[in-house]
């Protein structure tokens, strides 16, 4: 019967998403990327590792949609990879937040006391530091790379979710159900498991989203700085370095990978605000 | 009605960052942008040019000094005497001579300095420049005599340079951090990772110098070095680290831009000792592979001229060996198949900081990438490449543009980086050193070019080119590098 009801509500949410713009439009924008960055795994219109010098800082035209870098790679066809690194790196850091995250939050709301309060302080302790402050440490002290800015940026990752999720279990635990739960003789991990983690996922799914932009904004930070993706494969947040040198005469170079940035970020978070409408039924009935 | 405009501009500026604009300052102070920190202040005990581009000529001086033309000249020697045999050198000193701490310069000092740079135990970057030198004797306070052991060509010049100043007794030891020295200008205060400060030395024996106060501002950064002199936050940038922008600030009425050349030979430096690259046809295979053209075009934007050995280009002696290895794919491709790599291998390439090694370190690993060679990129700061690079030997390949003049020598040092060991290529060099007549020197300087480009030690890419951009008010800099130097004693604005 529980579970009936949470299909119920899923299908509801759905219903609820569908009807509201801004998710749709994120869901179309996110997609599109998405689309874009699998499409670069087979085909690119051209070599972004081949440096052909002498097509250098061609404009935009219809042989090269986006134009031409400094060493004559076609732009659109970095901004395809660029795409593909910067949702990998962004998926597997958010992955590693929620991965160790949520676990420790529910497992802080479920025991209390001095558990939770271990916990809880070091996770303030992590989250004190700016987040990219500390993805920049990392990454200075284990060397440059897209694996250490996915550590990085996953690290500070974890205290998100731990601290939201532990939150969002601290309202579940005192319900009704979970008191039968507990009376019927079900282990404190279980029901951790079986209806705690179930009923915090929507606000879960919705902070994924958000720090999924947040992740793709700190690598290509990371990159402008020099300490993520490194060349040959091509990063947004590297080619916006690149470029700066050279907007007075070339301004394409920035622009493309700038509005592939911001256009990514704005869907994610369009992505989340309406996941956030749908999910939360207050919020609703009071537009 | 131009100062009108530049005071509104300025105004402009200063509100919109928040700060008080250098442009209203007097014109009495200088301000000079470098890309790179010196790692310390004492040039006898340092390879960083950037050690050189703050203090050569300015804080330090040697017996004699390299003018903007690469001459030799006079400094605190102030003439001096060669023996028939060209191995006894009498340098009478210029007297009344203070350094800044107020001590006396006179002939022990020299002993001093002198002995103590061609010490076993001496940290000094260049040795090679004392290494001709038996004793150092002192006759009187004002004449020393410097006797070599063999006749040695480059003497005089070798004394110019900036490993090779005077420095006191008395404060040698603190020179990293407070240099003092007796040239025109004292050491102010070093504000690190932001900028050095030189003022005027008014106890100064030479012509005195028309800026007062001289302020070198560290700017890594390629667009914040555009941006800070479009701002007027800096006045002068001598070694312009964005080749790109050249034509822009050639645009602008208000600057100054020099294309002048550089003792800088841009190699792709390779460890000689590891393998595969101890391997000639492999380092064969790579001369091959590397397009010069697309390296000069991609990397610096068409500034440079492409080298085929270690030696510039504008020395008489220079041997065009630029196409003694054209680029060839399959040339290269069949050389690595010779050397038993058909399906290439796996390096690392390590790059410092310029421009033009992290840019022209892409292009070359993608060249290399066409005969199979994969190479991974390290971008390491200029410490890191000091350390690991220069210091370790833990590379395998490298961009770094040697701008010493004249340091084809470095090549006879199986202990320098390249580890290159070859010994008639080191019988060529110690030859050289021997000889004193330029027709000689001439025909061994150009051996010494072929045997380095016979044996494809490391990559030679291009000449650096220096690109000068500075405030059209500005007049007295250096044109060329004939050493690493940002020598101000000919600095002034124009009234």
């Amino acid at each position: 019967m529980n579970k009936d009801i949470e299909v119920e509500s899923w299908r509801h949410i759905l219903q609820n998403a569908l009807t509201n713009r801004s998710f749709l439009l994120g869901a179309i924008i996110s997609g599109a990327i998405i689309l874009m960055a699998l499409l670069s795994l087979f085909w690119t219109p051209y070599d972004v590792t081949k440096l052909v010098i002498v097509n250098r800082l061609k404009m935009p035209s219809a042989e090269f949609w986006f134009g031409t870098d400094h060493f004559g790679r076609d732009i659109f066809s970095m901004v395809m990879v660029g795409a593909r690194n910067s949702i990998a790196v962004a998926l597997v850091a958010v992955g590693i937040g929620v991965i160790i995250g949520v676990p420790l939050g529910t497992w802080a709301a479920a025991k209390r006391g001095f558990v939770d309060e271990a916990l809880m302080r070091f996770n303030d302790l992590v989250f004190a530091f700016p987040a990219l402050l500390s993805a920049v440490i990392i990454t200075a002290i284990f060397g440059p790379g897209a694996i250490n800015a996915i550590i990085a940026i996953g690290i500070f990752n974890i205290p998100v979710f731990a601290r939201l999720s532990r939150g969002a279990a601290l309202s579940i635990w005192p319900r009704e159900y979970i008191m039968a739960a507990r009376v019927a003789g079900k282990s404190r991990t279980r029901i951790t498991i079986e209806h705690i983690i179930p009923n915090i996922a929507n606000i879960l799914i919705v902070q994924i989203t958000i720090q999924f932009s947040l992740g793709i904004l700190a690598e290509a930070g990371l990159s402008y700085v020099g300490l993520g993706t490194q060349p040959p494969l091509p990063s947004w947040g590297r080619m916006l370095f690149e470029a700066q040198t050279m907007m007075s005469f070339a301004p394409h170079m920035a622009i493309f990978p700038g509005l592939a940035i911001v256009i990514t970020v704005l869907g994610l978070n369009l992505l989340g605000d309406g996941l956030r409408d749908a999910l939360d039924p207050r919020l609703r009935r009071s537009r | 009605m131009r100062s009108h405009t530049k005071f509104l501009a300025a105004a402009v500026c200063a509100s919109a960052m928040m700060l008080a604009s250098p442009s209203f300052a007097a014109k009495d102070t200088i301000i000079i942008g470098m890309a790179l920190e010196p790692t310390h202040l004492d040039p006898t005990a340092g390879a960083a040019a950037a050690i050189d581009e703050v203090l050569y000529a300015n804080v330090f001086e040697g017996l004699t000094r390299i003018n903007r033309n690469g001459e030799v000249k006079p400094a605190l020697a102030e003439s001096w005497s060669v023996s028939d045999d060209g191995k006894t050198y009498n340098f009478k000193l210029r007297t009344g001579v203070k350094y800044h701490d107020g001590t006396d310069f006179n002939a022990d000092d020299v002993k001093f300095a002198i002995d103590r740079a061609r010490d076993k135990d001496s940290t000094n970057a260049q040795k090679g420049l004392f290494k001709a030198i038996e004793s150092v004797d002192v006759v009187d306070a004002a004449t020393v005599k410097i006797t070599l052991s063999t006749p040695a060509g480059n003497f005089l010049f070798n004394m110019g340079w900036g490993d090779a100043v005077i420095v006191a007794p008395e404060s040698a030891e603190g020179n990293k951090a407070n240099p003092v020295g007796t040239g025109p200008y004292k050491f102010a205060k070093w504000n690190k990772g932001s900028s050095i400060e030189l003022v005027k030395n008014d106890g100064y024996w030479g012509n005195p110098v028309a800026i007062n106060k001289a302020i070198f501002r560290i700017i890594p950064d390629a667009a914040a070095a555009v941006t800070s002199l479009l701002a007027g936050d800096v006045d002068a940038f001598p070694n312009f680290p964005s080749p790109e922008a050249i034509p822009q600030f050639q645009a602008d009425p208000r600057f100054t831009v020099i294309l002048g050349s550089t003792e800088g030979e841009t190699v792709l430096s390779t460890n000689n000792k590891k393998p595969p690259f101890d391997n000639v046809k492999v380092r064969q295979a790579i001369a091959h592979a590397i397009d010069r053209k697309a390296i000069i075009d991609g990397a610096m934007f068409g500034m440079g001229t492409p080298i085929g050995s270690h030696f510039a280009p504008h020395h008489p002696a220079y041997v065009d060996l630029v196409n003694a290895y054209p680029y060839d794919v399959a040339k290269a491709k069949s050389l690595l198949a010779e050397a038993g790599f058909p399906d290439g291998f796996k390096a690392t390439i390590k790059l410092p900081p310029p421009t033009y090694a992290r840019r022209g370190g892409e292009i070359i690993a993608a060249s290399l990438r066409e005969i199979g060679i994969d190479l991974e990129i390290i971008p390491v700061e200029w410490a890191q490449w000091i350390d690991q690079v220069f210091k370790k030997k833990d590379y395998d390949l490298s961009i770094v543009s040697h701008t010493e003049p004249q340091d084809i020598g470095i090549y006879a040092d199986p202990k320098y980086y390249f580890q290159y060991d070859n010994a008639e290529f080191q019988a060529i060099i110690k030859k050289l050193n021997e000889t004193v007549d330029t027709k000689a020197r001439y025909a061994l300087m150009r051996d010494a070019q072929k045997m380095l480009s016979k044996d494809a030690v490391n990559g030679f890419l291009f000449q650096l080119a220096k690109a000068g951009v500075w405030s059209a008010d500005l007049e007295g800099l250096w044109e060329n590098s004939p050493v690493q130097a940002n020598d101000l004693t000919e600095v002034h604005w124009k009234k």
